[in-house]
Protein backbone atom coordinates (compact mmCIF):
# COMPACT_ATOMS: atom_id res chain seq x y z
CA UNK A 1 0.00 0.00 0.00
CA UNK A 2 2.61 2.80 -1.08
CA UNK A 3 -0.33 5.30 -1.94
CA UNK A 4 -1.80 4.79 1.98
CA UNK A 5 -3.81 7.75 3.26
CA UNK A 6 -4.34 8.43 6.82
CA UNK A 7 -8.34 8.69 7.66
CA UNK A 8 -9.01 10.01 11.14
CA UNK A 9 -12.58 10.33 11.96
CA UNK A 10 -14.94 9.83 15.41
CA UNK A 11 -17.04 6.62 14.85
CA UNK A 12 -20.11 6.70 17.96
CA UNK A 13 -18.82 9.35 19.67
CA UNK A 14 -15.11 7.84 19.58
CA UNK A 15 -12.09 8.74 17.69
CA UNK A 16 -10.57 6.13 15.53
CA UNK A 17 -7.61 6.00 12.68
CA UNK A 18 -6.64 3.80 9.95
CA UNK A 19 -4.64 3.88 6.86
CA UNK A 20 -5.76 2.75 3.80
CA UNK A 21 -5.55 3.12 0.12
CA UNK A 22 -7.96 6.03 -1.37
CA UNK A 23 -10.29 3.51 -3.63
CA UNK A 24 -11.11 2.07 0.14
CA UNK A 25 -14.79 2.32 0.52
CA UNK A 26 -15.74 3.55 3.77
CA UNK A 27 -18.23 0.88 4.25
CA UNK A 28 -15.18 -1.69 4.02
CA UNK A 29 -13.25 1.05 5.64
CA UNK A 30 -15.80 0.43 8.93
CA UNK A 31 -16.09 -3.00 8.81
CA UNK A 32 -12.40 -4.24 7.66
CA UNK A 33 -9.95 -1.68 9.44
CA UNK A 34 -12.04 -0.59 12.29
CA UNK A 35 -13.69 -3.79 12.95
CA UNK A 36 -17.04 -2.08 12.84
CA UNK A 37 -19.35 -5.22 10.64
CA UNK A 38 -23.18 -4.15 11.91
CA UNK A 39 -23.22 -1.63 8.82
CA UNK A 40 -23.71 -4.46 6.32
CA UNK A 41 -22.90 -4.10 2.58
CA UNK A 42 -25.68 -5.53 -0.11
CA UNK A 43 -25.26 -4.23 -3.50
CA UNK A 44 -22.40 -1.90 -3.85
CA UNK A 45 -23.63 0.72 -6.17
CA UNK A 46 -25.53 2.98 -4.13
CA UNK A 47 -29.45 0.76 -4.29
CA UNK A 48 -30.27 -1.64 -1.48
CA UNK A 49 -29.36 1.08 1.53
CA UNK A 50 -27.96 -1.86 3.67
CA UNK A 51 -24.60 0.43 4.44
CA UNK A 52 -26.38 3.05 5.39
CA UNK A 53 -25.26 5.50 8.37
CA UNK A 54 -25.18 8.72 9.92
CA UNK A 55 -22.57 11.09 8.33
CA UNK A 56 -22.36 14.54 10.30
CA UNK A 57 -25.81 13.67 11.25
CA UNK A 58 -27.46 12.37 7.82
CA UNK A 59 -27.97 9.55 6.55
CA UNK A 60 -25.91 8.59 3.70
CA UNK A 61 -24.54 5.34 1.38
CA UNK A 62 -21.40 4.45 2.78
CA UNK A 63 -20.26 1.72 -0.02
CA UNK A 64 -20.68 5.05 -2.86
CA UNK A 65 -18.08 7.57 -0.70
CA UNK A 66 -14.76 6.76 -0.20
CA UNK A 67 -13.12 6.11 3.11
CA UNK A 68 -10.40 9.34 2.73
CA UNK A 69 -13.48 11.49 1.85
CA UNK A 70 -14.92 10.74 5.77
CA UNK A 71 -11.45 12.21 6.84
CA UNK A 72 -12.50 14.31 9.94
CA UNK A 73 -16.39 13.41 9.93
CA UNK A 74 -18.54 12.27 12.87
CA UNK A 75 -20.12 8.85 12.06
CA UNK A 76 -22.59 7.12 13.72
CA UNK A 77 -23.21 3.38 13.00
CA UNK A 78 -25.63 0.74 14.04
CA UNK A 79 -23.21 0.24 16.87
CA UNK A 80 -23.94 3.48 18.08
CA UNK A 81 -27.42 3.53 18.59
CA UNK A 82 -27.66 1.55 21.97
CA UNK A 83 -27.31 4.11 25.34
CA UNK A 84 -25.92 3.15 28.83
CA UNK A 85 -26.94 -0.27 27.66
CA UNK A 86 -30.62 0.24 26.66
CA UNK A 87 -32.16 -0.15 23.27
CA UNK A 88 -32.87 3.18 21.31
CA UNK A 89 -36.73 3.43 20.99
CA UNK A 90 -36.25 2.35 17.32
CA UNK A 91 -34.65 -0.37 18.01
CA UNK A 92 -37.46 -1.53 20.51
CA UNK A 93 -40.04 -0.73 18.34
CA UNK A 94 -38.55 -2.78 15.24
CA UNK A 95 -38.06 -5.81 18.32
CA UNK A 96 -42.20 -5.30 19.62
CA UNK A 97 -43.67 -5.13 16.23
CA UNK A 98 -41.82 -7.52 13.61
CA UNK A 99 -39.74 -4.81 11.84
CA UNK A 100 -37.11 -7.35 10.98
CA UNK A 101 -36.84 -10.85 9.91
CA UNK A 102 -33.18 -12.41 8.83
CA UNK A 103 -32.15 -8.82 9.84
CA UNK A 104 -30.01 -7.74 6.66
CA UNK A 105 -31.46 -4.30 5.88
CA UNK A 106 -32.35 -3.42 9.38
CA UNK A 107 -28.61 -1.43 10.24
CA UNK A 108 -29.62 0.45 7.21
CA UNK A 109 -33.47 0.73 7.64
CA UNK A 110 -33.07 1.86 11.24
CA UNK A 111 -30.12 4.52 10.26
CA UNK A 112 -32.57 5.40 7.75
CA UNK A 113 -35.55 5.74 9.93
CA UNK A 114 -34.05 7.79 12.40
CA UNK A 115 -32.48 10.35 10.05
CA UNK A 116 -36.42 10.02 8.55
CA UNK A 117 -37.48 11.06 12.53
CA UNK A 118 -35.31 14.15 13.02
CA UNK A 119 -36.00 15.64 9.90
CA UNK A 120 -39.84 14.85 10.53
CA UNK A 121 -40.88 13.80 13.72
CA UNK A 122 -44.91 13.46 12.53
CA UNK A 123 -44.53 11.37 9.74
CA UNK A 124 -47.76 10.23 8.03
CA UNK A 125 -47.92 6.79 6.94
CA UNK A 126 -47.53 7.54 3.44
CA UNK A 127 -44.38 9.35 4.20
CA UNK A 128 -42.88 6.47 6.23
CA UNK A 129 -43.37 4.31 3.37
CA UNK A 130 -41.53 7.07 0.89
CA UNK A 131 -38.72 7.48 3.55
CA UNK A 132 -38.04 3.91 4.36
CA UNK A 133 -38.16 2.86 0.56
CA UNK A 134 -34.86 4.24 0.51
CA UNK A 135 -34.08 0.37 1.77
CA UNK A 136 -35.01 -2.47 0.43
CA UNK A 137 -36.18 -5.43 2.65
CA UNK A 138 -36.43 -8.75 1.08
CA UNK A 139 -37.76 -10.35 4.14
CA UNK A 140 -40.82 -8.20 6.17
CA UNK A 141 -42.98 -7.25 3.42
CA UNK A 142 -42.34 -3.96 5.10
CA UNK A 143 -45.64 -3.74 6.71
CA UNK A 144 -44.12 -4.40 10.47
CA UNK A 145 -41.39 -1.86 9.44
CA UNK A 146 -43.60 1.07 9.15
CA UNK A 147 -45.39 -0.02 12.59
CA UNK A 148 -42.33 -0.27 14.02
CA UNK A 149 -41.28 3.44 12.87
CA UNK A 150 -44.90 4.53 13.88
CA UNK A 151 -44.43 3.57 17.32
CA UNK A 152 -41.18 5.16 17.50
CA UNK A 153 -41.97 8.29 16.30
CA UNK A 154 -44.63 8.50 19.43
CA UNK A 155 -42.19 7.62 22.02
CA UNK A 156 -39.32 9.90 19.97
CA UNK A 157 -41.24 12.92 19.89
CA UNK B 1 -16.89 -4.82 -6.72
CA UNK B 2 -14.41 -1.97 -6.22
CA UNK B 3 -12.72 0.60 -7.89
CA UNK B 4 -9.84 0.35 -9.67
CA UNK B 5 -6.57 2.01 -8.27
CA UNK B 6 -6.87 6.04 -9.12
CA UNK B 7 -4.78 8.91 -8.00
CA UNK B 8 -6.73 10.97 -5.57
CA UNK B 9 -6.72 14.83 -4.73
CA UNK B 10 -8.74 16.77 -2.60
CA UNK B 11 -8.14 20.47 -3.68
CA UNK B 12 -8.98 23.30 -1.34
CA UNK B 13 -9.66 25.56 -4.25
CA UNK B 14 -11.04 25.60 -7.74
CA UNK B 15 -7.74 27.17 -9.05
CA UNK B 16 -5.87 23.73 -7.79
CA UNK B 17 -9.31 21.70 -8.60
CA UNK B 18 -8.82 23.14 -13.14
CA UNK B 19 -4.60 22.80 -12.04
CA UNK B 20 -5.47 19.34 -11.33
CA UNK B 21 -7.19 18.76 -14.40
CA UNK B 22 -5.12 20.51 -16.65
CA UNK B 23 -2.29 18.08 -15.49
CA UNK B 24 -4.12 14.84 -16.11
CA UNK B 25 -5.30 15.91 -19.74
CA UNK B 26 -8.52 14.38 -19.64
CA UNK B 27 -7.76 11.27 -17.68
CA UNK B 28 -9.30 12.41 -14.42
CA UNK B 29 -12.65 12.86 -13.04
CA UNK B 30 -14.10 15.32 -11.17
CA UNK B 31 -15.86 14.13 -8.43
CA UNK B 32 -19.05 15.48 -6.44
CA UNK B 33 -21.53 13.96 -4.38
CA UNK B 34 -20.53 10.35 -6.09
CA UNK B 35 -24.09 8.97 -6.44
CA UNK B 36 -23.51 8.32 -9.93
CA UNK B 37 -19.79 8.47 -9.97
CA UNK B 38 -18.49 6.15 -7.27
CA UNK B 39 -20.78 3.06 -8.48
CA UNK B 40 -19.84 3.54 -12.00
CA UNK B 41 -16.09 2.92 -10.03
CA UNK B 42 -16.99 0.04 -8.37
CA UNK B 43 -18.32 -1.62 -11.29
CA UNK B 44 -15.73 -0.32 -12.99
CA UNK B 45 -17.20 0.80 -15.82
CA UNK B 46 -15.31 4.39 -15.39
CA UNK B 47 -11.21 3.54 -15.11
CA UNK B 48 -10.36 7.12 -14.17
CA UNK B 49 -6.11 7.71 -13.48
CA UNK B 50 -7.45 10.16 -10.83
CA UNK B 51 -10.69 11.81 -9.15
CA UNK B 52 -10.46 15.29 -8.46
CA UNK B 53 -12.81 15.68 -5.17
CA UNK B 54 -14.73 19.22 -4.85
CA UNK B 55 -16.05 17.96 -1.51
CA UNK B 56 -13.36 20.71 0.15
CA UNK B 57 -14.21 22.96 -1.56
CA UNK B 58 -16.76 25.33 0.73
CA UNK B 59 -17.14 28.16 -1.50
CA UNK B 60 -18.87 25.62 -4.22
CA UNK B 61 -21.56 25.14 -1.65
CA UNK B 62 -24.21 27.73 -1.30
CA UNK B 63 -28.04 29.48 -2.71
CA UNK B 64 -28.60 32.87 -3.31
CA UNK B 65 -30.69 35.39 -4.99
CA UNK B 66 -29.23 37.42 -7.69
CA UNK B 67 -31.27 40.08 -10.10
CA UNK B 68 -34.36 37.93 -10.12
CA UNK B 69 -32.11 34.46 -10.45
CA UNK B 70 -31.51 31.74 -7.60
CA UNK B 71 -28.34 30.74 -8.12
CA UNK B 72 -26.61 27.79 -6.66
CA UNK B 73 -22.76 26.72 -6.04
CA UNK B 74 -21.98 23.58 -7.81
CA UNK B 75 -21.50 21.25 -5.05
CA UNK B 76 -24.89 22.72 -3.36
CA UNK B 77 -26.53 19.44 -1.69
CA UNK B 78 -29.85 18.14 -3.19
CA UNK B 79 -30.68 17.52 0.63
CA UNK B 80 -30.10 21.47 1.48
CA UNK B 81 -32.40 22.54 -1.61
CA UNK B 82 -35.40 20.11 -0.53
CA UNK B 83 -35.05 22.19 2.56
CA UNK B 84 -33.94 25.44 1.90
CA UNK B 85 -36.58 28.45 2.67
CA UNK B 86 -35.59 30.62 -0.58
CA UNK B 87 -36.14 27.72 -2.93
CA UNK B 88 -39.73 26.58 -1.63
CA UNK B 89 -40.58 30.36 -2.14
CA UNK B 90 -38.37 31.46 -5.22
CA UNK B 91 -38.35 28.26 -6.88
CA UNK B 92 -41.22 25.61 -5.97
CA UNK B 93 -41.21 23.66 -8.73
CA UNK B 94 -37.30 22.91 -8.28
CA UNK B 95 -38.30 22.03 -4.60
CA UNK B 96 -41.28 19.46 -5.92
CA UNK B 97 -38.84 18.14 -8.20
CA UNK B 98 -35.98 17.15 -5.64
CA UNK B 99 -38.17 14.71 -4.31
CA UNK B 100 -38.48 12.96 -6.79
CA UNK B 101 -34.49 12.53 -6.77
CA UNK B 102 -33.56 9.53 -5.62
CA UNK B 103 -33.83 8.96 -1.75
CA UNK B 104 -32.66 11.57 1.16
CA UNK B 105 -29.89 9.46 2.13
CA UNK B 106 -28.83 10.11 -1.66
CA UNK B 107 -29.97 13.36 -1.35
CA UNK B 108 -27.29 14.16 1.50
CA UNK B 109 -24.48 13.45 -0.94
CA UNK B 110 -25.67 14.08 -3.87
CA UNK B 111 -25.53 17.62 -6.05
CA UNK B 112 -26.99 19.59 -8.25
CA UNK B 113 -23.85 19.93 -10.28
CA UNK B 114 -23.43 16.47 -10.19
CA UNK B 115 -26.70 16.00 -11.39
CA UNK B 116 -26.77 18.35 -13.87
CA UNK B 117 -23.11 17.90 -15.62
CA UNK B 118 -24.06 13.88 -15.29
CA UNK B 119 -26.75 14.70 -18.00
CA UNK B 120 -28.83 11.39 -17.80
CA UNK B 121 -31.95 11.87 -19.65
CA UNK B 122 -34.24 10.36 -17.29
CA UNK B 123 -33.10 12.92 -14.47
CA UNK B 124 -35.52 15.56 -12.74
CA UNK B 125 -32.79 18.72 -12.41
CA UNK B 126 -32.00 18.41 -16.15
CA UNK B 127 -35.45 18.35 -16.72
CA UNK B 128 -36.50 21.72 -14.08
CA UNK B 129 -33.14 23.29 -16.20
CA UNK B 130 -34.61 22.86 -19.33
CA UNK B 131 -38.25 23.85 -18.39
CA UNK B 132 -37.37 27.38 -17.16
CA UNK B 133 -34.66 28.02 -19.46
CA UNK B 134 -32.08 28.49 -16.69
CA UNK B 135 -27.99 28.07 -17.57
CA UNK B 136 -24.33 27.00 -15.76
CA UNK B 137 -21.77 28.80 -14.99
CA UNK B 138 -18.60 26.81 -16.37
CA UNK B 139 -14.83 27.63 -15.23
CA UNK B 140 -11.86 26.34 -17.64
CA UNK B 141 -8.31 27.11 -18.45
CA UNK B 142 -9.68 30.06 -20.49
CA UNK B 143 -12.23 31.62 -17.95
CA UNK B 144 -15.90 31.35 -17.37
CA UNK B 145 -18.57 31.17 -19.76
CA UNK B 146 -22.30 30.90 -19.22
CA UNK B 147 -24.11 27.88 -21.28
CA UNK B 148 -27.88 27.58 -21.75
CA UNK B 149 -29.70 25.02 -21.04
CA UNK B 150 -30.54 24.63 -24.66
CA UNK B 151 -26.58 24.29 -25.66
CA UNK B 152 -25.53 21.74 -22.48
CA UNK B 153 -27.32 18.52 -23.13
CA UNK B 154 -25.76 16.84 -25.60
CA UNK B 155 -27.08 13.01 -25.66
CA UNK B 156 -27.54 10.50 -23.06
CA UNK B 157 -25.16 11.14 -20.25
CA UNK B 158 -22.88 13.74 -22.55
CA UNK B 159 -23.05 17.63 -21.85
CA UNK B 160 -21.01 20.55 -23.91
CA UNK B 161 -18.40 21.57 -21.05
CA UNK B 162 -14.93 20.29 -22.20
CA UNK B 163 -13.35 17.52 -19.57
CA UNK B 164 -10.97 20.48 -18.10
CA UNK B 165 -13.95 22.43 -17.12
CA UNK B 166 -15.61 22.54 -14.04
CA UNK B 167 -19.41 23.17 -14.15
CA UNK B 168 -19.57 26.27 -10.97
CA UNK B 169 -23.16 27.48 -10.80
CA UNK B 170 -26.17 26.67 -11.73
CA UNK B 171 -28.91 29.64 -12.27
CA UNK B 172 -32.32 29.40 -12.31
CA UNK B 173 -34.68 32.32 -12.60
CA UNK B 174 -37.13 33.26 -9.75
CA UNK B 175 -40.74 31.95 -10.02
CA UNK B 176 -43.03 34.99 -9.89
CA UNK B 177 -46.00 34.25 -7.07
CA UNK B 178 -48.95 33.30 -8.43
CA UNK B 179 -47.43 30.89 -11.24
CA UNK B 180 -48.72 27.09 -10.90
CA UNK B 181 -45.98 24.39 -11.06
CA UNK B 182 -45.99 20.78 -11.07
CA UNK B 183 -43.37 17.85 -11.76
CA UNK B 184 -45.32 14.79 -12.99
CA UNK B 185 -43.45 11.48 -12.93
CA UNK B 186 -44.14 7.90 -13.51
CA UNK B 187 -41.57 5.13 -12.27
CA UNK B 188 -41.70 1.72 -11.58
CA UNK B 189 -40.66 2.63 -7.65
CA UNK B 190 -40.34 5.38 -5.67
CA UNK B 191 -36.61 6.81 -5.87
CA UNK B 192 -35.77 5.25 -9.19
CA UNK B 193 -35.20 7.38 -12.18
CA UNK B 194 -38.21 8.51 -14.19
CA UNK B 195 -39.42 6.53 -17.10
CA UNK B 196 -41.12 9.50 -18.28
CA UNK B 197 -41.27 12.60 -16.12
CA UNK B 198 -42.80 16.44 -16.92
CA UNK B 199 -42.22 19.64 -15.43
CA UNK B 200 -44.35 22.41 -15.78
CA UNK B 201 -44.93 26.04 -14.66
CA UNK B 202 -47.76 28.23 -15.86
CA UNK B 203 -48.43 32.06 -15.12
CA UNK B 204 -52.39 32.32 -15.42
CA UNK B 205 -53.68 36.14 -16.29
CA UNK B 206 -57.47 36.02 -15.78
CA UNK B 207 -58.72 33.52 -18.71
CA UNK B 208 -55.79 33.39 -20.46
CA UNK B 209 -51.80 32.42 -20.03
CA UNK B 210 -49.20 34.96 -19.95
CA UNK B 211 -46.75 32.07 -19.86
CA UNK B 212 -45.92 28.17 -20.09
CA UNK B 213 -42.72 26.28 -19.46
CA UNK B 214 -42.56 22.45 -20.47
CA UNK B 215 -40.28 20.17 -20.42
CA UNK B 216 -39.56 16.06 -20.32
CA UNK B 217 -37.27 13.76 -18.67
CA UNK B 218 -36.71 10.30 -20.19
CA UNK B 219 -38.69 11.22 -23.77
CA UNK B 220 -35.21 10.98 -25.27
CA UNK B 221 -31.44 10.98 -25.35
CA UNK B 222 -31.65 14.65 -23.96
CA UNK B 223 -34.51 16.72 -22.13
CA UNK B 224 -36.97 18.38 -24.37
CA UNK B 225 -38.32 21.38 -24.11
CA UNK B 226 -42.04 21.45 -25.61
CA UNK B 227 -42.47 25.06 -27.19
CA UNK B 228 -45.11 24.83 -29.66
CA UNK B 229 -47.40 22.77 -26.76
CA UNK B 230 -46.41 26.01 -24.67
CA UNK B 231 -47.25 27.97 -27.38
CA UNK B 232 -50.81 26.66 -27.74
CA UNK B 233 -51.56 27.21 -24.08
CA UNK B 234 -50.22 30.67 -24.36
CA UNK B 235 -52.52 31.58 -27.91
CA UNK B 236 -55.96 29.45 -26.15
CA UNK B 237 -55.59 30.29 -22.55
CA UNK B 238 -55.89 27.17 -20.14
CA UNK B 239 -59.35 25.60 -20.71
CA UNK B 240 -59.68 21.97 -20.57
CA UNK B 241 -59.59 21.86 -24.39
CA UNK B 242 -56.33 24.41 -24.72
CA UNK B 243 -54.81 21.70 -22.22
CA UNK B 244 -55.52 18.48 -23.76
CA UNK B 245 -54.34 19.91 -26.82
CA UNK B 246 -50.93 20.87 -25.67
CA UNK B 247 -50.77 17.24 -24.36
CA UNK B 248 -51.31 15.83 -27.69
CA UNK B 249 -48.72 18.09 -29.20
CA UNK B 250 -46.00 17.63 -26.54
CA UNK B 251 -46.43 13.45 -27.42
CA UNK B 252 -45.57 14.68 -31.16
CA UNK B 253 -42.80 16.77 -30.06
CA UNK B 254 -40.47 13.89 -28.61
CA UNK B 255 -38.54 11.06 -30.23
CA UNK B 256 -37.69 8.62 -27.35
CA UNK B 257 -35.90 5.14 -27.74
CA UNK B 258 -36.98 2.05 -26.18
CA UNK B 259 -35.38 0.31 -23.61
CA UNK B 260 -35.47 -2.54 -20.89
CA UNK B 261 -37.64 0.54 -18.76
CA UNK B 262 -40.31 1.25 -21.49
CA UNK B 263 -40.85 0.93 -24.99
CA UNK B 264 -40.85 4.33 -27.41
CA UNK B 265 -44.32 4.27 -27.94
CA UNK B 266 -45.41 4.34 -24.25
CA UNK B 267 -42.42 7.02 -22.93
CA UNK B 268 -44.78 8.88 -26.21
CA UNK B 269 -47.66 8.00 -24.27
CA UNK B 270 -46.78 8.66 -20.97
CA UNK B 271 -45.61 12.08 -22.36
CA UNK B 272 -49.09 13.16 -23.14
CA UNK B 273 -50.77 11.47 -20.03
CA UNK B 274 -48.27 13.45 -17.50
CA UNK B 275 -48.28 16.51 -19.81
CA UNK B 276 -51.95 17.07 -19.36
CA UNK B 277 -51.88 15.87 -15.39
CA UNK B 278 -48.80 18.46 -14.63
CA UNK B 279 -50.80 21.08 -16.44
CA UNK B 280 -53.85 20.47 -14.34
CA UNK B 281 -52.25 20.19 -10.93
CA UNK B 282 -50.17 23.62 -12.14
CA UNK B 283 -52.75 24.95 -12.54
CA UNK B 284 -54.80 24.08 -9.23
CA UNK B 285 -51.38 25.19 -7.42
CA UNK B 286 -51.96 28.56 -9.37
CA UNK B 287 -55.25 29.02 -8.11
CA UNK B 288 -54.90 27.56 -4.47
C1 LIG C 1 -30.16 4.73 -5.54
C2 LIG C 1 -30.03 5.97 -6.34
C3 LIG C 1 -31.16 6.54 -6.89
C4 LIG C 1 -31.07 7.70 -7.64
N1 LIG C 1 -32.22 8.22 -8.17
C5 LIG C 1 -32.16 9.35 -8.88
C6 LIG C 1 -33.35 9.92 -9.44
O1 LIG C 1 -34.45 9.42 -9.27
N2 LIG C 1 -33.21 11.06 -10.16
C7 LIG C 1 -32.01 11.66 -10.36
O2 LIG C 1 -31.95 12.70 -11.00
N3 LIG C 1 -30.88 11.14 -9.85
C8 LIG C 1 -30.93 10.01 -9.12
N4 LIG C 1 -29.77 9.48 -8.63
C9 LIG C 1 -28.50 10.13 -8.97
C10 LIG C 1 -28.18 11.25 -8.00
O3 LIG C 1 -29.09 12.30 -8.13
C11 LIG C 1 -26.77 11.78 -8.27
O4 LIG C 1 -26.44 12.48 -7.13
C12 LIG C 1 -26.57 12.69 -9.43
O5 LIG C 1 -27.01 12.17 -10.64
C13 LIG C 1 -25.07 13.00 -9.61
O6 LIG C 1 -24.72 13.96 -8.71
P1 LIG C 1 -23.46 13.77 -7.79
O7 LIG C 1 -23.25 15.06 -7.10
O8 LIG C 1 -23.63 12.58 -6.95
O9 LIG C 1 -22.30 13.60 -8.87
P2 LIG C 1 -21.16 12.53 -9.07
O10 LIG C 1 -21.71 11.16 -9.01
O11 LIG C 1 -20.02 12.86 -8.19
O12 LIG C 1 -20.74 12.89 -10.55
C14 LIG C 1 -21.53 12.54 -11.66
C15 LIG C 1 -20.82 12.93 -12.96
O13 LIG C 1 -20.79 14.35 -13.13
C16 LIG C 1 -19.46 14.85 -13.16
N5 LIG C 1 -19.46 16.08 -12.35
C17 LIG C 1 -19.92 16.18 -11.07
N6 LIG C 1 -19.84 17.45 -10.65
C18 LIG C 1 -19.32 18.17 -11.67
C19 LIG C 1 -19.00 19.56 -11.83
N7 LIG C 1 -19.23 20.45 -10.86
N8 LIG C 1 -18.48 19.95 -13.02
C20 LIG C 1 -18.27 19.06 -14.01
N9 LIG C 1 -18.55 17.74 -13.92
C21 LIG C 1 -19.07 17.29 -12.76
C22 LIG C 1 -18.60 13.75 -12.57
O14 LIG C 1 -17.30 13.78 -13.05
C23 LIG C 1 -19.35 12.50 -13.00
O15 LIG C 1 -19.03 12.18 -14.32
C24 LIG C 1 -29.81 8.31 -7.86
C25 LIG C 1 -28.67 7.76 -7.32
C26 LIG C 1 -28.75 6.59 -6.57
C27 LIG C 1 -27.51 5.98 -6.01
S1 LIG D 1 -24.53 -1.71 -0.16
FE1 LIG D 1 -24.68 0.42 -0.14
S2 LIG D 1 -26.62 0.76 -0.97
FE2 LIG D 1 -26.38 -1.39 -1.21
S1 LIG E 1 -35.26 -8.43 7.44
FE1 LIG E 1 -34.34 -9.64 5.92
S2 LIG E 1 -33.94 -8.15 4.40
FE2 LIG E 1 -35.11 -7.04 5.79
Amino acid sequence: MADAVTVRLTVNGVEREGRCEPRKLLVDFLREDLGLTGTHVGCEHGICGACTILIDGEAARSCIMLAVQADGAELLTIEGLMRDGKLHPLQEAFREHHGLQCGFCTPGMLMTALDLLRTNPSPTEAEIREGISAVLCRCTGYHGIVRAVEAAARKMR
Amino acid sequence: MKPVKFDYHAPASLDEALALLRRYGGDAKILAGGQSLMPLLNFRLSRPAALVDLNRIPSLAYIEEHDGQVRFGAMTRQRMIEFSPLVARRLPLLREATKWVGHLPIRTRGTIGGSIAHADPSAEYPAVLTALDGEVVARGPKGERVVKAKDLFVTYLTTSLEPDEILVEVRLPATDAGAGFALEEFARRHGDFAIVAIAALVVPDGARCRAARLATAGAGPVPVRLRAAEQILERDGLTDAAIDAAAGRAAELVSPDSDIHASADYRRHLTAVLTRRALRRALRVAHG
